[in-house]
């Protein structure tokens, strides 16, 4: 029997395959940068090294603290969407259907200079990360409901029939099945987050995209400006892509069953 | 063990499911069988207290169950019950299976319970599967892992909702061995089953589960040599067409 018939491509095969898809796309970015005659120089973003690192941190900073909060937010509402008093549940579905189904860049506004403005919220970091945390709160509710619905019945009755208390069923059985399964869809909302943190700068968040905004201001040099922090950007979101991946791999006996 | 069922109602969504059962007779190994849908899964969730009728009186010893939560609970706590498939928590071994009641429900302390379940694995030759996940293990292997946790917690009755009907036939005879060795020992024991060589064999008692009640029920030897309704005579004729 033919044995690379298994289906798993060679190291060989991994490596050129790799060589081959970095080269045209990095030939297809810098063809199109000759094309329109310009040459990049990217040693003037070095003077504004401490802003850039300043506005990196600012960025990570919000990221977690709305992930934190989000969480919270999608953990309330997941639960209150399943709620049998009807209030609760209409409240917590009309606020994920609306999140959802409006830009983030007319919430920030709305939030910050209507709702903000009104309650006397005038901070704009506690007010971007609440903002953020609202809208990625409201996807974090989906993910936890589909989650905690995704459990098969019988795990409750084979709790039941060992007689584990509610929150003994809770702790042992409803969290650990819930996590991994949810795991892999929070870190991809956390990059989300990461990613959508950049608008806050319409509202003068000095985060990462704002400092650029106001160093292209300076030195006019948009494009190094926006390719590097683009690079700063994936650098974050690739790392927590690379963490997801070693938390799915420590829950495989949950993927494999 | 004397177990009395009087006037067991229970439906769903206006569907009935148990119409008026009644039994009331000493069991030590009872076979409940019956065509798909009569309601044998329902009545043995009944017995094990995870179902309330919706009227009925249940007495074991003459000890009627009161349905209220609570008192449930404390019930529960000397039942064990393995159900059809997927009965093992998947993200826990075997061992943590086994040990999660004795330490959780019976707040026993983790090295007594590592050691019933150690004893357990040993005895029904299970030991090299302890630390396997369920989807480590075969059908037969999650089926035995099943009953050693609800023999564990030494229950006064085990349940059994059709152990073996999703398993191939060479691991369900791993299963009834293990069941058999456990019925020899005194446990007492009712199993839901299609499997006629057991409840003929291995059970003292059989009840025959048909049209939402209990249509015959008596010693197995009796059942089956001599089948008195004609649900049953005709039952019996089809399930044991096929019989070497």
């Amino acid at each position: 029997m033919n044995k690379l018939s298994d289906g798993k491509p060679s190291i060989t095969n991994k490596i050129l395959s790799s060589i081959f898809v970095a080269i045209v796309l990095i030939g297809f970015v810098l063809l199109s940068i000759s094309l329109i005659g310009i040459k990049l120089d990217f040693t003037t973003l070095f003077q504004y090294k401490f802003r850039l690192w300043q506005g990196f941190l600012m960025t990570i900073l919000i990221s977690l603290g709305s992930f934190v909060i989000s969480l919270f937010f999608g953990l309330i509402t997941a639960l209150g969407q399943r709620s049998k008093v009807l209030v609760v549940s209409y409240l917590c579905k009309i606020y994920v259907q609306i999140i959802r189904g409006t830009p983030l860049l007319v919430q920030i506004y709305l939030f910050y200079y209507i709702i903000g403005t009104a309650w006397g919220v005038n901070n704009r970091y506690i007010s971007g990360i609440l903002i953020l945390s609202l809208f990625e709160g409201a996807y974090i509710s989906e993910i936890i409901r589909g989650g905690f619905e995704s459990i098969d019945r019988q795990k409750y009755e084979i709790a039941k029939s060992i007689c584990l208390t509610s929150t003994k069923t809770f702790k042992y059985v409803t969290l650990p099945i819930l996590l991994a399964r949810i795991l892999p869809s929070l870190a991809g909302q956390f990059a989300s987050i990461i990613k959508d943190s950049s608008l806050l700068s319409v509202i003068a968040v000095i985060e990462l995209t704002q400092t650029t905004q106001e160093i292209s201001a300076d030195n006019f040099r948009m494009f190094e400006n926006y390719i590097f922090i683009g690079a700063l950007y994936f650098l974050l979101t690739f790392t927590v892509s690379l963490i997801s991946k070693r938390l799915e791999k420590r829950y495989n006996h949950e993927l494999r069953a | 063990m004397n177990l009395e069922l009087d006037n067991i109602c229970k439906s769903f969504d206006k569907q009935v499911v148990l119409q008026n059962v009644c039994f009331h007779d000493d069991i030590t190994s009872v076979a409940i069988i019956g065509p798909s849908g009569s309601g044998k899964s329902t009545i043995l969730r009944i017995i094990g207290g995870l179902l309330t009728p919706n009227s009925g009186v249940i007495k074991i010893d003459g000890n009627r169950i009161a349905f209220t939560e609570i008192s449930l609970q404390r019930y529960r706590k000397d039942i064990g019950f393995v159900f059809q498939s997927n009965g093992l928590f998947e993200h826990m071994t075997a061992t943590e299976n086994v040990v999660l009641p004795l330490i959780h429900t019976f707040g026993m302390a983790k090295t007594d319970a590592l050691s019933i379940a150690d004893k357990l694995f040993d005895r029904f030759g299970l030991a090299e599967e302890k630390n396997k996940y369920p989807n480590q293990l075969s059908g037969g292997q999650q089926q035995r892992i099943s009953i050693a946790r609800a023999v564990a917690v030494k229950p006064k009755l085990l349940l059994l909702d059709e152990p073996t009907s999703a398993l191939d036939p060479e691991y369900t005879n791993e299963v009834l061995d293990m069941l058999r060795e456990l019925q020899t020992e005194g446990l007492n024991t009712i199993i839901v089953t299609h499997e006629m060589g057991f409840a003929k064999n291995a059970c003292e008692k059989v009840i025959f589960l048909a049209n939402n009640t209990i249509i015959e029920s008596g010693k197995s030897s009796d059942i089956f040599k001599a089948p008195k309704s004609k649900e049953l005579q005709l039952f019996l004729s089809k399930v044991l067409e096929w019989t070497v």
